[in-house]
C-alpha cells in the first residue's frame, strides 16, 4: 500500500528525534515511558540545548533513561534524584537540570527529597511518571495507587483503613512557595502528547527565568503491572486515574489556577475504582 | 487544502502494542499476522487513506513511525 511517491527526505514531517539513540528502549510494549522520553527529546532537540542539558534518572523502569537520551545524565540512588539534580544545577547553573522519576521513586522513598527540592525553589524540572504502581519490582502497591485497585501486594484492593489514601503529590507541591509551574498530562492520545509536550517546553524555558521549580507529572500507564493490553490499559486510565488525578495546569507562573479551588486541591473523598 | 500523506513503519523495532492504530483517524494502521525478530506482530498500513496528521507517530512509545506529506 506504500505510496513510494510521497517518501521522500523533502516530504518528511515526523521521525524521530536525533536527541534520542538508536538504542532500542527495554520497556514493555505500549509503555508510557518511551513516549514520554520522546517528548522530553523533541523539546531539548527544538530549544537547541542538547549540549547544556543534563538528567537525572532514577530507580525503577526508567533506571536505564541515560541509554536512550544522547544528553549527559547521571543515575541517582532510589528516590534522591531531586538532590542530585540540586548539586548539579548549582555547579552548573547554565545548563538545563531535570529529573525523570516513577511515582515509586519521587513519592515513596524519595519524597523528602521530591518536597525539599520543591520548597527550596530549585531551578530544575521534574518529570513525574505516575503509573499507579511499582512496575520494575513486579507491581507493588504505590502510595498513588488507587483505592479498590489490585497490585500483588493488595491483591483485593487497596484499603484506605490498611493502606491508607492516595498520595496526590503534585497537588501537595503546588501549595509550596518554591514551585513556580505544576502541571498534571497523560501521553496516551495525540492531543494529550501535544500538550504535555508544550507543558515540558515550558517547564525547561522556566529554569532561564530562575523562578522555582517546574514540576510536570504524567499520568501514565503500566500495562504490564495492571495486567491489561496495553490499548485496555489507557482506556482503563482515563475511566479510573483521571477522576482521581484530573489533568491540566495546577499552578502557573507561580499562582495557583483559578480553578484550583480547595476542594479541587485537597478531594477529601478519593474514588474508589473495581478492577478485575 | 488537502493533504496525502504516508507512513514508514521500522518493522523490525515495532514492538506491535497497538497504540498506533487507535490514534489513527483514518483507519490506516492494522497489527500484522506476521512477526518481526523480536516475535511482536508488527503493524502495517492496509489502505492508502494517510493524511500525513502524524497522530499515530506522534503516540508510539518506540517512536518507529516516520511520517510523509504531500499537498493534493
Ligand atoms: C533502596 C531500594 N529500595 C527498594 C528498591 C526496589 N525498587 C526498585 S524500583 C522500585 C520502585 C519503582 O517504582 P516506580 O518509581 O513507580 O517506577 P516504575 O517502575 O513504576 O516506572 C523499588 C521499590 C531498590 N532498588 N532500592
Ligand atoms: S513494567 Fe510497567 S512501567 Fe515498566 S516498562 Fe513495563 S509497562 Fe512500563
Ligand atoms: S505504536 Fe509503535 S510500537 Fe506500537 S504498534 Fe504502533 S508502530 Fe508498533
Ligand atoms: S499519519 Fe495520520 S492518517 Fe496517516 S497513518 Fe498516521 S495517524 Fe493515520
Ligand atoms: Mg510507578
Amino acid at each position: 500500500m506504500a505510496n513510494l511517491d510521497i517518501v521522500k527526505p523533502e516530504n518528511l514531517v515526523y521521525t524521530k528525534t536525533k536527541v534520542l539513540t538508536d538504542n532500542v528502549m527495554h520497556y514493555c510494549p505500549g509503555c508510557g515511558h518511551g513516549t514520554a522520553h520522546r517528548i522530553i527529546a523533541e523539546v531539548i532537540d527544538e530549544m537547541g540545548i542538547q549540549d547544556k542539558t543534563i538528567g537525572v534518572s532514577p530507580v525503577g523502569c526508567s533506571v536505564l533513561a541515560y541509554n536512550y537520551f544522547d544528553v549527559d545524565f547521571q543515575e541517582a540512588a532510589h528516590g534522591r534524584a531531586p538532590a542530585v539534580a540540586t548539586a548539579i544545577k548549582r555547579l552548573n547553573p547554565d545548563c538545563f537540570v531535570f529529573t525523570y522519576q516513577g511515582d515509586g521513586d519521587l513519592a515513596a522513598i524519595g519524597t523528602a527529597e521530591t518536597i525539599h527540592a520543591a520548597n527550596r525553589g530549585e531551578n530544575i524540572t521534574m518529570v513525574f511518571i505516575n503509573n499507579g504502581i511499582y512496575g520494575m519490582t513486579g507491581g507493588q502497591m504505590a502510595p498513588t495507587t488507587l483505592v479498590g485497585m489490585k497490585s500483588a501486594t493488595t491483591p483485593y484492593g487497596r484499603r484506605v483503613d490498611l493502606n491508607g489514601y492516595p498520595l496526590r503529590i503534585t497537588e501537595l507541591l503546588a501549595t509550596l512557595p518554591g514551585t513556580y509551574y505544576v502541571t498534571r498530562q497523560s501521553v496516551h492520545t495525540p492531543a494529550n502528547v501535544r500538550k504535555a509536550k508544550a507543558a515540558i517546553r515550558k517547564a525547561f524555558e522556566n529554569q532561564k527565568l530562575q523562578k522555582g521549580l517546574s514540576f510536570v507529572e504524567i499520568c501514565s500507564s503500566c500495562n504490564s503491572g495492571w495486567k491489561m493490553t496495553p490499548v485496555q490499559a489507557n482506556k482503563w486510565m482515563e475511566e479510573n486515574m483521571f477522576p482521581n488525578y484530573p489533568l491540566g495546569d495546577i499552578k502557573v507562573d507561580g499562582k495557583l489556577c483559578e480553578n484550583i479551588t480547595a476542594d479541587r486541591l485537597v478531594l477529601d473523598h478519593p474514588l474508589t475504582v473495581v478492577n478485575k | 487544502m488537502a493533504f496525502k500523506g504516508q507512513i514508514v513503519i521500522d518493522t523490525e523495532h515495532c514492538k506491535g502494542c497497538g497504540v498506533c492504530v487507535e490514534a489513527c483517524p483514518m483507519k490506516c494502521i492494522e497489527i500484522s499476522k506476521n512477526v518481526n525478530s523480536k516475535g511482536y506482530n508488527y503493524t502495517h498500513t492496509v489502505n492508502d487513506k494517510c493524511i500525513g496528521c502524524a497522530s499515530c507517530a506522534i503516540v508510539c512509545p518506540d517512536g518507529v513511525i516516520s511520517v510523509y506529506k504531500v499537498k493534493c
